[in-house]
């Protein structure tokens, strides 16, 4: 029987010829990840169910990223759980401050998934490292501990809807504004319990950070997993970065998929989800009679390089909007390196931006840009829902970096284009 | 094993950020995240919950992050069971994994209205509706899971499994 891409994965790590959609199975992972949120849960969990030994074939990774630097005394013991956790089982992969940046940016920036593997993580976007042609899905935090315990996780094999990905796509849009036009097609459940699995000519005209980002946020479309066929862009990314040694699945010709959706990469507009759903999704130029507070430019969905390229481009000579407040967040210490020596924290900061050192802050209404009632903003981020950026009344427009940065300029939601002439 | 009390009842789409909000995802103590849960959706769910009522809502239940101090705020406020039209999946786990009862029934969903009185066979997956005299019948859980359940959950069955 034919298999996805997906399929082939879970197949391989459960020791399994052969799995098929429905089939429960126990598989062997190559990643097991918390953060300074989930991490303390699934810790608590590991010694009440009395283990006294880690399983090092996976790589157990802690992340402080949500609430750090600690915002209080309460992330701050939380971190201190992680930390000592860490230095018990003596735990290669500990991310603390200085070192850490957000998680799903941090992980493939180190090499820490590659092509092949697969990733528990108790993190809903874990489903990130697809874009790498790997098989990593969000969990809870006991999965995180008994992951932890034994390497292993349990699935139930998902089948797969495939999306077509065909041309170019237009200048301004990216690989943000393909996903939530995905969503805003299929809705915030369309691919429950489901693989996305990603194909087509037009792949090879989306960079890895078009992928990370589409592949990030196949959780809002309810989906387990979004993965990209391995190619060209695939092996360059991982050139450097990880030595070693991995296996590209992909997808046989004849699998069979729920559901064959196919996207002009062309078609594709600038695009914005308006509150309170990912799915509620609009073309940006008709968003100019909404003005906004805040604009939020990062997260593990455009917080790397090229998402600062991409608003620096925008920024660069101007101003933003007197009463906004724009909040720029490099993912990782090596972005935010590099927007220094790219001149983009300067371009940033004579806009009138603030630029943070890496953390989810703002994303979750953790810190660092907490919305009031009544409060708007334009984010970059993956969540609209009710208060997740503060308030209950407050508003999250999600949408693209060079959106984002536009709207910062004039005040209210805007294509890019609206700001080539001022 | 059953269940019984009164129905508490949502839409579509009940997000974990609503379940319990990120401004308290600092503390690891049940009681206080119970003293939190449904509070952006429904500021009047602590204060009228009941040991042993039922959440009933419609389809997606549980989207969005992965944050198990989301059904464990729920189990810990008195709920004993939620039957929804379908859960988001990493809820779905998490549920099974503390040991919170959950069941996908679309007639259930439909036709329980808020406050009615309800209990249900977690054997039969036989549902009923005391106020109205119906009856629904909801999947049962694949034997794979039904041991992890029956085991007191994940981390019980894996140590046994040793
Ligand atoms: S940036 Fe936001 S979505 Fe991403 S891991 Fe952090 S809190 Fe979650």
């Amino acid at each position: 029987m034919a298999m996805t891409m997906t399929q082939k994965i879970l197949a391989a790590h459960a020791g399994l010829s052969h799995v098929e959609a429905g089939q429960l199975i126990k598989a062997r992972l190559d990643l097991v990840l918390a953060n300074d949120i989930t991490g303390p849960v699934a810790i608590n969990e590991f010694y009440k169910a009395g283990f006294e030994t880690v399983d090092k074939n996976a790589r157990i990774t802690l992340v402080m990223d949500h609430f750090a630097p600690n915002k209080d005394i309460k992330s701050a013991e939380s971190c201190k759980k992680c930390r000592s956790f860490a230095k018990r089982f003596d735990l290669e992969h500990f991310y603390d401050v200085g070192e850490m940046g957000i998680e799903h940016a941090l992980i493939p920036e180190k090499g820490l998934i590659a092509p092949g593997e697969t990733a528990i993580g108790a993190d809903s976007h874990t489903c990130t490292y697809g874009a790498l042609g790997a098989f990593s899905t969000g969990v809870g935090s006991t999965d995180m501990a008994a992951a932890m315990a034994t390497g292993e996780g349990w699935f139930k094999v998902p089948s797969a809807i495939k999306v077509n990905l065909r041309g170019e796509m237009g200048k301004y849009v990216s690989g943000k504004d393909v996903i939530l036009h995905l969503i805003g097609m299929i809705g915030v459940d369309g691919a429950l319990y489901k693989s996305l699995e990603f194909s087509g000519e037009g792949l090879k005209n989306l960079t890895m950070s078009d992928r990370l980002t589409i592949s990030n946020m196949a959780i809002e479309a309810g989906a387990k997993n979004g993965i990209f066929p391995v190619d060209e862009i695939t092996i360059e990314y991982m050139k450097d970065r990880c030595n070693r040694k991995w296996q590209a699945f992909s997808a046989d010709s004849d699998a069979s998929y729920d559901r064959v959706i196919d996207i002009d990469l062309a078609s594709v507009p600038c695009t914005v989800s308006y509150p309170h759903l990912p799915e509620n999704t609009h073309p940006a130029s008709e968003g100019g009679d909404i003005e906004i507070d805040q604009v939020v430019i990062g997260s593990c969905t455009n917080g790397n390089i090229e998402d600062m390229a991409a608003a620096a481009e925008i920024l660069k000579g101007r101003r933003i909007k007197k009463g906004l407040r724009a909040i720029v967040i490099p993912a990782t210490p090596k972005i935010y390196m590099e927007c220094i020596d790219r001149g983009y924290t300067k371009i940033f900061m004579e806009a009138g931006c603030i630029v943070s050192t890496p953390t989810c802050g703002p994303c979750l209404g953790g810190h660092m840009g907490i919305l009031a009632s009544g409060e708007r903003c334009v984010s970059t981020t993956n969540r609209n829902f009710v208060g997740r950026m503060g308030h209950t009344e407050s508003e999250v427009y999600l949408a693209s970096p060079a959106v984002a940065a536009a709207s910062a300029i004039t005040g209210h939601i805007s294509h890019p284009k609206e700001v080539e002439i001022i | 094993m059953k269940a019984q009390g009164n129905a508490i009842k949502y839409g579509n789409n009940v997000d974990t950020d609503v379940i319990i909000p990120a401004r308290y995802l600092a503390t690891q103590d049940v009681k206080e995240l119970a003293s939190h849960c449904m509070e952006d959706l429904d500021k009047s769910f602590v204060s009228r919950v009941k040991d042993g009522d039922i959440m009933v809502a419609g389809q997606n239940f549980g989207c969005g992050s992965s944050r198990e101090h989301a059904p464990i705020a729920i189990k810990a406020s008195g709920i004993s069971c939620v039957i929804a039209k379908s859960f988001a999946r990493i809820f779905y786990r998490n549920s099974i994994n503390i040991g919170l009862a959950i069941l996908e029934c679309d007639e259930a969903a439909e036709n329980i209205n808020e406050g009615d009185e309800v209990s249900v066979d977690f054997d039969t997956g036989v549902i009923e509706n005391l106020t109205k005299g119906e009856s629904y019948k909801a999947a049962p859980f694949p034997e794979f899971i039904k041991n992890m359940i029956d085991k007191g959950g994940l981390m019980n069955s894996i140590k046994e499994g040793r």
